[in-house]
């Protein structure tokens, strides 16, 4: 088990990383808090002239806002994770020393990304929540059993959203720059993770499309399994699926880009 | 005879490099990186590998390492097969990059060193005598709670060089590790690399354009240009392959016409009553010495040693030796 204690280790790196930068912890806090009152009074109108919209009632509709703050660092919605330090390390040629090492270098970032959102989750993610639960009504399960449920479909989306922005990365072997990609990845993952407004909200037709792409896993599945809206065993095959085969898909490239590495730098 | 730890026979690296013609329109050029190049270094060794930018030097570290598969040739490192064994002789070999870190630059120092304690599997025991050993020799004692963004490049760099023993190499790979460092820290890391090769036998390949880390390092040096060993001997012998010349500088006692020097020796410079003669490396100082002094009213008198920057440059000759394909221009500069 050397390697599982390596990928551990990588993790706990990535926690205490974040874990070590306060002031930004303590500004994002305050920003996903102000946010989250922004967007709740915004669904409260909304949802006062479209009652059931989307299938959610208020509670619902005001519980998936503040899970959207808790869940927007967490899984790096809108970007700023692992693949910000993979672009620069890829843009810089560090890449080159990482594979002269004993590791997987997919796993590694995996490991390192997890703990990020590990950190993300409870100096990040817990506070807005709690202080929205507080001030507003919430659709909340009392049984222990559904936030087990919750719990494993977090982690299985935080796959699935280093799956995602694992690719956009690796582009940057191609691209040779971060900035646009980072750009698509923060327009897409807002978009398409239901931050401006639930999938299960979005009209025929879009909405058919949007609630089957991974980012669906990210926001959408995790709370509608929280709030009971979910088939569980369904929410879990759905994301899991995405997950490996967004690793697969990054394995692939990963050794494409591999190949490159070597080329360039003689 | 010592055992070849490392074994190169005829290994070659070709690329297939697409360039830009036109508007959606490619070519193909296929880039001889690394050309038959053949060499073998004993367990223990410190070699210096050395040679302009683009010629192939960290081409060889990487088929060394195995993230590069060679095209064509024999490679063995400690009897393996890099390419193909790549993961475990990872844990039998140690790289460092001057302009790269591999350490996590927002921890303190010893968390990257218990990353390397997990990553290599070192043995308890041996990751603490280890650690204990290196912090006291690289005088990293106060540095390892300190975030690595917070050390000076010196300090990092001691750093990168500990990490990479952590697992007791038995090879070491370095590539510009005195780039960018004042003089104190230079020479902290040299005599660190001379120690490391002296007692634990450690071997070397030292890539570096500083050519002071050479001289002062390694008794042997290979040059590479254009994928080609072009040198591989001794660093005395150098000077020879580079025809290279020494000067002696006279001071005489009043400004005279240049002195009819005793051939192959000749005046190079005159400037007021100093004089400048270059007489080839291999000749004997002593003997021009005497022969001037016996013509002439000395004063003071100095022996300059060739500058191995310039001795290559000249072995290289004036377009940097083998004539060059085109597509390999872009990103040259000389040494």
């Amino acid at each position: 088990m050397g390697s599982a204690r390596l990928y551990l280790a990588v993790a706990v790196g990535g926690f205490r990383r974040y874990a070590s930068y306060r002031v930004a912890t303590a500004a994002g806090v305050f920003t996903n808090t102000v946010f989250g009152l922004i967007l709740v009074y915004t669904y409260l109108a909304l949802w006062e002239e479209r009652p059931g919209l989307g299938g959610y009632d208020q509670a619902q509709a005001v519980t998936y806002v503040w899970l959207g703050q808790c869940l927007y660092a967490t899984l790096a919605i809108q970007g700023g994770g692992a693949e910000k330090d993979l672009m620069e390390r890829i843009g810089t040629g560090g890449i080159a020393v990482d594979l002269y090492r004993p590791v997987d270098l997919q796993l590694w970032w995996l490991a390192g990304d997890v703990g990020r959102a590990g950190f993300q989750l409870l100096g990040r993610g817990v506070v807005p929540f709690v202080f929205g639960s507080l001030l507003f009504p919430m659709a909340l399960p009392a049984e222990a059993a559904a936030w087990a449920a919750f719990a494993v479909t977090l982690l299985l989306a935080a796959v699935v959203s280093f799956g995602i922005r694992y690719l956009a990365a690796l582009s940057v072997f191609w691209l040779m720059d971060g900035r646009g990609i980072g750009q698509v990845l923060m327009i897409t993952g807002v978009f398409f993770s239901g931050m401006v407004l639930p999938l299960n909200a979005f009209p025929d037709g879009l909405g058919d499309v949007v609630r089957v792409l991974p980012w669906a896993a990210q926001l959408q599945v995790p709370a509608d399994v929280l709030m009971g809206e979910a088939d569980v065993w369904g929410a879990f095959a759905f994301q899991a699926a995405w997950a490996v085969a967004l690793l697969a898909a990054g394995r692939l490239l990963q050794s494409a880009a591999t190949r490159r590495v070597v080329v360039q730098g003689g | 005879m010592r055992d070849a730890f490392i074994e190169l026979d005829g290994v070659e690296k070709v690329f297939d490099v697409w360039r830009k013609t036109g508007f959606m329109k490619r070519e193909r050029h296929r880039v001889r990186a690394v050309d038959s190049l053949s060499f073998t270094v004993a367990r223990g060794e410190m070699v210096g590998y050395i040679g302009p930018n683009g010629a192939g030097k960290s081409t060889t570290i990487k088929m060394l390492t195995g993230i590069l598969t060679p095209s064509g040739g024999r490679l063995r490192v400690a009897g393996v097969d890099p390419s193909r064994e790549r993961m475990r002789l990872a844990h039998r070999i140690g790289v460092v990059f001057g302009q790269r870190t591999t350490l996590w630059w927002d921890l303190p120092l010893i968390d990257s060193y218990r990353l390397m304690h997990r990553m290599y599997r070192i043995p308890a025991a041996r990751y603490r005598e280890n650690l204990e050993r290196l912090t006291e020799l690289l005088d990293l004692g106060g540095l390892l709670d300190v975030p690595v963004r917070q050390l000076s490049l010196g300090q990092r760099m001691r750093g990168d060089i500990a990490a990479a023993l952590l697992h007791d190499p038995e090879v070491l790979y370095l590539d510009e590790p005195t780039i960018g460092l004042d003089v104190v820290s230079r020479t902290r890391v040299r005599d660190f690399l001379r120690r490391l090769n002296a007692e634990r036998a450690t071997t070397v390949l030292l890539t570096t354009h500083d050519l002071r880390d050479i001289e002062q390092l390694c008794s042997r040096v290979m040059v590479i240009d254009h994928g080609r060993l072009v040198y591989d001997g001794a660093l005395a012998g150098l000077h020879e392959a580079g025809e290279s010349e020494r000067t002696l500088v006279v001071d005489l006692e009043r400004e005279l016409p240049p002195i009819e020097a005793p051939a192959p020796a000749r005046v190079v410079r005159v400037e007021g009553p100093r004089q400048w003669l270059a007489f080839p490396a291999s000749a004997s100082a002593a003997e021009l010495v005497a022969k001037v002094a016996a013509r002439y009213p000395l004063v003071d008198l100095s022996v300059r040693e060739p500058d191995i920057e310039a001795v290559i440059a000249r072995m290289l000759g004036p377009s940097g030796g083998a004539p060059e394909p085109p597509q390999e221009r872009a990103g040259r500069t000389p040494s």
